[in-house]
């Protein structure tokens, strides 16, 4: 049994703001409810399947399905990994449309911790019963990535300049996308220049806070084929968490060293065969590590993988976040693994921003890393391929 | 570094005795009786054999610094700290577990540093056990800044 070909994402809709001071979380997620519906060209009545993480708010979907009047759900899931819950939420919906539970799903993201919501580092981790034995030591969100890029420094001699080459590329992007929080183009230079937030990570090394959302639209083929829109198959999804390990925690790699190649199989490609990622980049170390962890680069190599333009759209060998990402245009609600299936998609249909469309785009990879580097966290890959 | 912030863990009872024993000057481990796994942080319950059979174990209370940063500003209770150490130490018995490095200047600290616990009381009766360096390993110093813009504090990744 396998979710390859089993279901389509009919719609992908990304709030096109950055800063929401005067709207709810509840109408910002239906905001973007409305924006993915009606890109796919369906109703929210036909909706039958609810899909949402910990964003949300109210009692695990069911607020926000009452909020939404959906009236016909039939499959609910409030999975939640962090940032990576929406990726996972696409392989959910596959999964069930694939044994017949639903045909139509809606998955929502929204946040505003730009205007003062919920803080970075919040969410679900209270009364955890790790938090006693970490929290009093002064963690901070920078600070846990932190940990992990020194670490790779120090085994593999990664550099900051190679981190940097990361936000380059996605600044590069960014300067396109008339959405973006942060349109300027940055040199390494300028990244290095940037203040120190937690050694080795600078302040560019880290994505913007931004408020927002997003939505996708997964659909049965039946449902896609009388649909005007570009398909986007779903071909393959892994996930897999990867922690602490019992105090034996390595901090060189991430959970995709299991997700990747979970995904891989299912799709029935390797890496090479890959024209477009998102990279999952709360921090340019998450970016660098996962690249190995997936296979693009030997582990360690990934200092010098991303060096001379690799990442640049649309010629680079391995074209990435051609949104700009989280590091540049958008991180909603903390939580950037929503966008990563939304760039995905418009480079599938051929709908990126034109200077940075990669040429034939017919399989692209999305990865979220929810959690921390540093500590735990929830790691998912999607692969994704245009139907014609 | 001793006037670093020292917030009160929040005491679960099946952690009390660590946190007691730290306020006297001891770093205890969870040790299972089955398997002899050091377990990392302490539970009741081996995550390497499934065995529900654990004791507390004393250790020696050195180790290495397996990774580390400067944290230039800190939030909550390290809001006013100004730059501090955070840091995986790696304890000679086996498991890593994030901890200040303290008691050197914040630029002095380097991975592979041997270290060794010290134990800063909450005044709740319980103490952080954090660790300072021993040695050769100990680094002289040279002033650093802390961050003077305030940044756009960078978001989750979670």
């Amino acid at each position: 049994m396998t979710i390859r070909g089993a279901a389509c994402i009919a719609g992908a809709y990304e709030h096109p703001e950055r800063v929401i001071p005067d709207r709810t979380v509840a109408q910002i997620h239906a905001e973007v409810a409305v924006g993915a519906i009606a890109d796919a060209g369906l109703s929210l009545a036909d909706v039958d399947a609810y899909f949402c993480a910990g964003d949300a708010p109210g009692l695990g979907g069911i607020s926000m399905v009452e909020y939404l009047g959906l009236r016909k759900v039939r499959q609910l899931d409030s999975t939640e990994t962090g940032g990576s819950s929406y990726l996972l939420h696409v392989a959910h919906a596959a999964a069930a449309i694939a044994v017949g539970k639903c045909r139509v799903a809606l998955i929502t993201l929204a946040g505003n911790p730009r205007s003062g919501g919920r803080a970075p580092g919040g969410g679900a981790q209270g009364g955890a019963p790790e938090s006693p034995f970490e929290n009093p030591y002064g963690l901070s969100v920078p600070g846990m990535y932190a940990l992990a890029a020194q670490r790779h420094m120090y085994e593999f001699g990664t550099t900051s300049a190679q981190l940097a080459e990361i936000r380059v590329a996605a600044s590069h992007h960014a300067q396109y996308n008339p959405h973006a929080y942060l349109r300027e183009p940055v040199t390494v230079d300028e990244v290095l220049a940037s203040p120190m937030v937690s050694d080795p990570l600078h302040r560019l090394d880290c994505c913007v806070i931004t408020d927002g959302g997003g939505a996708l639209i997964v659909v049965h083929p039946d449902v896609a084929r009388d649909l005007q829109r570009p398909k986007v198959a779903v071909l393959g999804a892994g996930e897999a968490p990867k922690h602490g390990d019992n105090g034996r925690i390595d901090l060189t790699y991430s959970g995709a060293v299991h997700s990747g190649p979970i995904a891989f199989a299912e799709a029935g490609i390797t890496p090479a065969d890959i024209d477009y990622v998102s990279i999952y980049d709360s921090f340019t170390i998450t970016v660098l590590e996962t690249l190995e962890d997936l296979g693009f680069c030997d582990k360690g190599a990934g200092g010098r993988f991303v060096m001379d333009g690799t990442l640049q759209a649309p010629f680079g060998r391995l074209p990435f976040n051609t949104d700009g990402g989280g590091l540049c245009n958008n991180h909603p609600g903390n939580r950037g693994g929503m966008t990563k299936v939304i760039e995905a998609v418009r480079q599938l249909r051929g709908e990126a921003n034109p200077e940075v469309q990669v040429p034939d785009c017919e399989l692209a990879l999305a990865h979220g890393t929810g959690g921390s580097l540093g500590t735990r966290m929830g790691s998912a890959t999607l692969i994704l391929g245009r139907q014609d | 570094m001793t006037s670093m912030p020292t917030p009160a863990p929040y005491v679960t009872p099946d952690a009390a005795a660590y946190w007691h024993a730290a306020a006297e000057g001891r770093l205890l481990l969870r040790r299972c009786d089955e398997c002899a796994t050091v377990i990392w942080y302490p539970r009741p319950f081996c995550p390497s054999c499934a065995g529900s059979s654990t004791s507390w174990v004393e250790a020696v209370g050195t180790g290495s610094v397996y990774s580390f940063t400067i944290t230039r500003k800190g939030q909550g209770a390290y809001r006013e700290a100004g730059p501090y150490v955070l840091a995986y130490v790696e304890l000679d018995e086996g498991p890593r577990m994030l901890t200040n490095v303290v008691d050197c200047p914040v630029d002095g600290v380097r991975v592979g540093q041997r270290v060794t616990a010290v134990f800063h009381d909450t005044g709740q009766g319980t103490a952080l056990p954090r660790f300072r360096p021993i040695g050769a390993d100990e680094i002289p110093a040279v002033e650093i800044a802390a961050v003077e813009t305030a940044v756009d504090e960078p978001a989750v990744g979670g």
